[in-house]
C-alpha cells in the first residue's frame, strides 16, 4: 500500500525528478517526508503487531517449527479443515442465494421493494453476539423449528449448537452484503446484451450460463472472497452458540484463555491469516484476469 | 460470394400492432403494414416517435397489444418470443459479448443451435472473410474499433441464416466518416444477400441512402409510407416536409386559377384562398429582375464547395433558403430575385 503511494507519482511527473547526481533533494524528499506520518502510523499499529504476533508464534519450546508441529496437533488440523469447509459452504450458499435474490429485486418492481431490500439489509449492523441469539431462538432448544417439528411429532429438531447453527448464522450474516455487491453489478448490465443472446436463440438459462453469470463474476469473486474470509475469522456467533464448536477461532480463543497456550494460539492466528490472505489473493487474481478480459 | 449467404426473402406483415406500456403511456397507435420479402424498410423518426417500439415488436422482443398480429410469411408468431423466431439484431451499442473474442461471438448462434464444430469453424470463417474481419478472429472485443465491432455485430446476427434482419440505430455511435463507410458496406450486404431488413434511425440521409421505402413516424403513428423520392418530392404532411431535408414556406393566394406570390402571377390549379406552399432550396433558382417571381436580399452566404446555400430574406414573410450550383459569387447585402416553377411548389392545406 504505502509502496502504491511512494511509486506513483514519480512516473507521471519526470520533471520532478532529481537532476543527475543531485541525491535526495526536492520533489521525492518533500514528498517522503509528507509520507513520513502515515508510514509511522501503519509501523505502529500494524507491521509491528503483526511481526510481535508472528515472534510470539515462534517463541514457544519448538521454536519456527511450531508452525508446523502447531497445526499437526490433534484437534488443530481438524478445526482448520472444518472451519475451510464452512466457510467455502457459507460462501457458496450465499453466492447462490444471493445472486437470484439480488436479480430478482433489481429487475422485478412490486409494492414494498424498497422495504424488503431495506429489511434485507438490516442484519448488516448486527454483532456475531446478536446472529447467535437469533440462531438459537430459530433452532434452540426453545426454539420456533424445535416446536414445529415437535407439534407434528417429529421429535424435536435442535441443530443451534452444531456446525448446522453456525453455518446458518453466517449465511444469514452474510447475504446482506453480498446482495448489495450483487444488485449493484447487476443494475449495470447491460439489457442489449440478453436481448442480443435472445436474438441468437438462447433459452434463458444460456442467457443466465453465458451472458448475466460472466458480467456478474468480478462482483461475485470479491464479495465471495470477503464472505469466506469473514466467516473464516468470524467468532462472536460460535462463541454465543457453543464453545465447543470446532473452528478456529474458537480453537485460538481456548490456546489463549483456558490453556494459556500464547504460542499455539499466536501460531495459529497467524496460519488463519495466511490461509485467509491466499485464498483471497487467488479470488482477487482471478477475478482481476476476468475483468481485464471483460473490457 | 459463397451460395449459403444468400437468404430467403421472408415478408413481414403487422397488423393492428398499437403498444401500450403498464401506466398507460400509449408508445405506438395500431400500425398496419406489409415489408415485401427481400425490402429494406427504414423506421425513420424523432426519439420517442414509435419507430423503436415497432422494431421491438417485430423482433419479438415486446408483443404488440391484444389484437396485434406479426406475421413472418404466413405464420403467425405474434406469440413466438425472439429466441424462437430466428431474427437477426443489430444494436446502436454493438451488444458485443465482452467475455468471448470476435470469432467466439459470431459463433455464438451457432453453438446455441448445437451445429457441430466443424461446420461451426467453417461458417464462421466464411462469415468474417465476407465482413472482412478474418484477421480480428482471436481479437478480444476491447481490442476492436466501433466500426469494427458493428460489423462483428452484422456478421453475429448474420451466420445463423435469420429471417429478419433488424437493426436499431446501428450507426448512431460512430463517427461520421465510419458513418459513411459502414453505411455503404452495410447497403453492399442487404442488397446481395436479399434479406428483409428492418432499420430504424433518427438520421434522414441513412434513410435515403438505405431505405428502398422509409416509413416516416411522428408521435406514435406513421406519418408516411413511401420510397425516399416519394418522401422528399412529396412530403405527405408539412411534419414529413420539415423533418427530411429543408424545406421553404411560401405564403400565396389563390384564385381563379392564378397563384399570386410576391409579384408574380402563376396558374395553379386548386380551390381559392390562402395556401401554403412547400418548395426545396434547389427548385429555387435565381433569376433577373425582368424574369424573377420574388425579390430579396441575401441575410447569408455560405459556401459549400459544389454549392452555395444563401439565406434570402425576402420583402415579407420568412427567410428563404436557396441552393444555388455553380460560381455565383453573391455575398451578403445582395439583391437578388428568385424564380419558383409552379410544378415543383406543393400545396399543404
Amino acid at each position: 500500500m504505502s509502496a502504491c503511494v511512494q511509486d506513483a507519482p514519480l512516473p507521471h511527473r519526470p520533471a520532478a525528478r532529481p537532476p543527475a547526481g543531485g541525491g535526495w533533494t526536492g520533489e521525492p524528499l518533500r514528498l517522503a517526508a509528507l509520507l513520513a506520518p502515515a508510514a509511522a502510523v501503519f509501523a505502529a499499529f500494524f507491521l509491528l503487531p503483526l511481526v510481535r504476533l508472528i515472534v510470539i508464534g515462534a517463541g514457544g519450546a519448538e521454536g519456527w517449527s511450531a508452525y508446523l508441529t502447531t497445526l499437526a496437533a490433534p484437534g488443530h488440523l481438524d478445526s482448520l479443515i472444518s472451519t475451510l469447509a464452512l466457510s467455502a459452504g457459507v460462501t457458496a450458499v450465499t453466492l447462490a442465494v444471493s445472486t437470484v435474490a439480488g436479480l430478482f429485486l433489481v429487475r422485478n418492481q412490486f409494492p414494498g421493494h424498497a422495504l424488503l431490500v431495506a429489511l434485507l439489509t438490516f442484519p448488516l449492523a448486527f454483532p456475531g453476539v446478536v446472529i447467535g441469539f437469533m440462531v438459537i431462538m430459530l433452532a434452540g432448544r426453545q426454539g420456533l423449528i424445535g416446536t414445529v417439528t415437535q407439534a407434528l411429532g417429529a421429535g424435536k429438531l435442535v441443530f443451534a449448537y452444531s456446525m448446522a447453527g453456525l453455518f446458518l448464522g453466517y449465511v444469514y450474516f452474510s447475504i446482506p452484503r453480498v446482495i448489495l455487491t450483487v444488485m449493484a453489478a447487476a443494475e449495470k448490465l447491460d439489457p442489449r446484451l440478453e436481448e442480443a443472446a435472445r436474438s441468437l436463440g438462447a433459452s434463458s438459462w444460456r442467457v443466465v450460463a453465458d451472458v448475466i453469470l460472466p458480467a456478474l463474476k468480478p462482483a461475485l469473486i470479491s464479495a465471495g472472497a470477503l464472505c469466506f474470509a469473514t466467516s473464516m475469522g468470524a467468532f462472536g456467533t460460535a462463541f454465543t452458540l457453543a464453545t465447543r464448536i470446532n473452528v478456529l477461532p474458537m480453537t485460538i480463543y481456548t490456546e489463549f484463555t483456558l490453556q494459556a497456550n500464547i504460542a499455539a494460539a499466536a501460531a495459529l492466528s497467524v496460519l488463519l491469516g495466511l490461509i485467509t490472505w491466499a485464498a483471497l489473493a487467488v479470488a482477487r487474481s482471478v477475478a482481476g484476469t476476468s475483468v481485464a478480459a471483460a473490457g | 460470394m459463397p451460395d449459403s449467404f444468400h437468404l430467403d426473402a421472408v415478408p413481414i406483415r403487422l397488423e393492428r400492432c398499437g403498444k401500450t406500456f403498464a401506466g398507460g403511456a400509449r408508445a405506438l397507435e395500431p400500425l398496419d403494414l406489409t415489408i415485401r420479402g427481400g425490402e429494406t424498410v427504414v423506421f425513420l423518426g424523432p426519439s420517442g416517435c414509435g419507430k423503436t417500439t415497432t422494431l421491438r415488436i417485430i423482433a419479438g422482443l415486446e408483443s404488440p397489444d391484444p389484437g396485434g398480429r406479426v406475421l413472418f410469411g404466413e405464420e403467425d408468431v405474434t406469440a413466438l418470443p425472439i429466441e424462437r423466431r430466428n431474427v437477426g439484431m443489430v444494436f446502436q451499442s454493438y451488444a458485443l459479448f465482452p467475455n468471448m473474442t470476435v470469432a467466439e461471438n459470431v459463433a455464438y448462434g451457432l453453438k446455441v443451435r448445437k451445429l457441430p464444430r466443424a461446420d461451426r469453424a467453417r461458417r464462421v470463417e466464411e462469415m468474417l472473410d465476407l465482413m472482412h474481419l478474418g484477421e480480428f478472429a482471436g481479437r478480444r472485443i476491447d481490442q476492436l474499433s466501433g466500426g469494427q465491432r458493428q460489423r462483428v455485430a452484422l456478421a453475429r446476427a448474420l451466420v445463423v441464416r435469420p429471417r429478419v434482419l433488424l437493426l436499431d440505430e446501428p450507426l448512431t455511435a460512430l463517427d461520421a466518416k465510419l458513418r459513411d463507410s459502414l453505411r455503404l458496406e452495410i447497403d453492399r450486404l442487404l442488397r446481395s444477400l436479399g434479406i428483409t431488413a428492418v432499420y430504424v434511425t433518427h438520421d434522414q440521409g441513412e434513410a435515403m441512402a438505405l431505405g428502398d421505402r422509409i416509413v416516416v413516424m411522428a408521435k406514435g403513428r406513421v406519418a408516411q409510407v413511401g420510397t425516399p423520392r416519394e418522401i422528399y418530392y412529396q412530403p405527405a404532411d408539412g411534419f414529413v416536409a420539415d423533418f427530411i431535408g429543408t424545406m421553404n414556406r411560401l405564403g400565396g393566394t389563390v384564385r381563379g386559377g392564378t397563384l399570386s406570390i410576391g409579384t408574380a402571377s402563376l396558374p395553379w390549379s386548386g380551390a381559392d384562398g390562402a395556401v401554403e406552399l412547400l418548395v426545396r432550396p434547389e427548385d429555387l433558382a435565381l433569376a433577373g429582375e425582368a424574369d424573377g417571381h420574388l425579390g430579396g436580399t441575401v441575410a447569408a452566404a455560405v459556401f459549400l464547395g459544389d454549392r452555395t446555400r444563401l439565406l434570402v430574406e425576402p420583402a415579407d414573410g420568412p427567410a428563404l433558403t436557396v441552393d444555388t450550383l455553380g460560381r455565383s459569387g453573391l455575398e451578403r447585402g445582395d439583391r437578388v430575385w428568385l424564380r419558383v416553377d409552379p410544378a415543383r411548389m406543393l400545396a399543404v392545406p
